[in-house]
């Protein structure tokens, strides 16, 4: 109970240090007039104080909060990003399951999931989409091409550490299962998958903030304006006009980002039974 | 008929290391041999060759009058190693359970094992802990109670007590050899501590290294059942001498 109220005492302190550090900038450089970096002014930095407000404000003359409109927003997003990390966590882990299988296929594999990633989400979204859409168009919603975009950027980390996870095992363990004459199967499912559960959270603590960008990235490739990416693309047109309004999406994309973050947090101490110097 | 029988066996691992060459050993219903000698002298190996988790270069092993291969597939024989090699995140009494489960027994009579097992280690009422809450003598008892617990007629241990302080090693020799003698099972044993396989076999494999080889074979005469008062006997100081001698004989430099 101690330490949680220490470590809510931490997190409201290095907030106020934040806010302290952003507002104190904000200040020199309005005073000093200062154009490096960049020059500092109501719209590259706006108040803080100004983006909260406006979180409470119309965003359109006699419409619902701009609150209101991007927690809807979130809620889109964070169905996208929910199915998309599923996808990536199942899809990922099933992979690093078939790669642990042998040396020879990890070893010819492995250049590729890497390979992967180093071609951008946005180069890809316009092929799965018209490629999902021209095959399941009337079964798949735009939403779910979004998750499975998401999933692509999600089954990496799940990938490369479920691996590392599965090969984890002590090898007297294996030994151990062996004497019993257990097969490939049960050594993979009693002693392998649940060695590979530390650094199966692992991963997911990564793919859980990556789903959200994944799907924020992927809604406007897929027309979709119901959600955070669409919000972002709208504040952007009037980033000039009114900066704290992107700000705002900014704050409450993060904190959703955050949440997920936390959901896999709880579900790892619920899960993941370890000695405590043990948890990878 | 003859629990373990090997004949001829070597072994060469890649690189042209002899860790063994030519031994030839039985083991007959209720011994408890140790094979004792330097580090180096592949007593290790010789027991991964009995349990077939290692195969020889040449030569044979027998268990139970078939392979070593058919007996593991068998489960003719349960493991114990230097390290308990508990699953974190099984509790003690799952721990118990993960051979039962392999053999496919229904819930009900793998409980009623468990419960049996920790009995026999005295363990009763620490089903429900996980494995790093116990100390290292407590975490060694369950690893004996899961090797036992599908009451295999052999039991293989590698150096089981090695990383336990003398005073716990002590209290679970006494407690192994009424375990033995309890389940009427035959052991082999590998220790590198001479009271230890004096206090607890029938028979002593002394082995030496590089190539790694029986050098002599002591038979214990020492009266059954075996207390720890054993261990103030003169013919006990007697036999861990004469098992001495013959792993100096043997080469080894004390």
């Amino acid at each position: 109970m101690r330490a949680r109220a220490e470590r809510g005492a931490t997190f409201l302190a290095v907030l106020g240090v934040l806010w302290g550090a952003w507002e104190g900038w904000r200040w020199i450089g309005t005073h000093f007039h200062l154009t490096w970096p960049f020059t500092v002014n109501d719209t590259t930095m706006p108040h803080l104080h100004r983006i909260v407000q406006a979180l409470f404000q119309p965003a359109q003359v006699n419409g619902p909060s701009l609150l209101h409109i991007l927690l809807n927003a979130s809620a889109f997003t964070a169905k996208e990003a929910v199915l998309g990390f599923v996808l990536g966590a199942v899809g990922g882990f099933a992979i690093a399951v078939v790669l642990s299988q042998s040396r020879f296929l990890e070893r010819g594999v492995i250049p590729y999931v890497v390979a992967s990633q180093t071609i951008p989400l946005l180069a890809i979204a316009p092929m799965v989409i018209v490629g999902l859409e021209s095959k399941f168009g009337g079964t798949l919603a735009a939403w779910e091409c979004v998750s499975v975009l998401a999933a692509y950027l999600t089954f990496f980390p799940v990938t490369i550490n479920a691996l590392r996870g599965l090969q984890s095992a002590d090898p007297q363990a294996v030994e151990l299962m062996r004497s019993y004459a257990a097969g490939r199967w049960r050594i993979l499912w009693k002693l392998q998958a649940p060695a590979s559960l530390p650094y199966l959270f692992s991963a997911f603590r990564i793919a859980a903030p990556l789903a959200i960008v994944g799907a924020i990235i992927s809604e406007p490739s897929a027309s979709i304006q119901g959600g955070l990416g669409g919000a972002i693309v709208n504040f952007n047109q009037y980033y000039s006009i009114e900066p704290q309004e992107l700000w705002a999406t900014n704050v409450i994309s993060a904190l959703l980002g955050i949440v997920f973050f936390l959901v896999v947090v709880v579900a790892e101490r619920t899960i993941v039974r370890r000695a405590p110097e043990n948890v990878a | 008929m003859t629990v373990v029988e090997l004949k001829g066996v070597s072994k060469e691992f890649h690189g042209g290391t002899v860790a063994l060459q030519g031994i030839d050993l039985d083991v007959e219903p209720r011994e408890f041999v140790s094979l004792i000698g330097p580090s180096g002298c592949g007593k290790s190996t010789l027991l991964r060759i009995i349990g077939d988790l290692i195969a020889p270069t040449a030569g044979t092993a027998t268990v139970n009058g078939k392979s070593a291969e058919s007996a593991r597939r068998d489960r003719d024989y349960g493991i114990v190693f230097q390290q308990a090699v508990l699953y974190d995140w099984r509790t003690v009494g799952k721990n118990i359970e993960l051979p039962l489960e392999l053999l496919g027994w229904d819930r009900k009579r793998r409980k009623a094992r468990v419960a049996e097992m920790l009995e026999l280690v005295e363990l009763g009422g620490f089903e429900g802990h996980h494995p790093w809450q116990l100390s290292g003598g407590m975490q060694q008892r369950v690893a004996i109670a899961r090797a036992l617990s599908f009451q295999p007629a052999l039991l293989l241990m590698d150096e089981p007590f090695g990383a336990l302080d003398e005073m716990t090693r002590e209290r679970l020799n006494s407690e192994l050899l009424s375990i033995w003698a309890e389940t009427e099972s035959t052991v082999v044993f590998v220790t590198h501590s001479i009271p230890e396989a004096v206090f607890l076999s029938t028979r002593v494999v002394v082995m030496s290294a590089r190539p790694g080889r029986i050098a002599e074979v002591i038979d214990i005469d020492l009266p059954q059942p075996r207390t720890g008062a054993v261990r103030e006997d003169a013919r006990f100081f007697e036999l861990v001498t004469s098992v001495r001698e013959a792993l100096i004989r043997g080469g080894v430099e004390i």
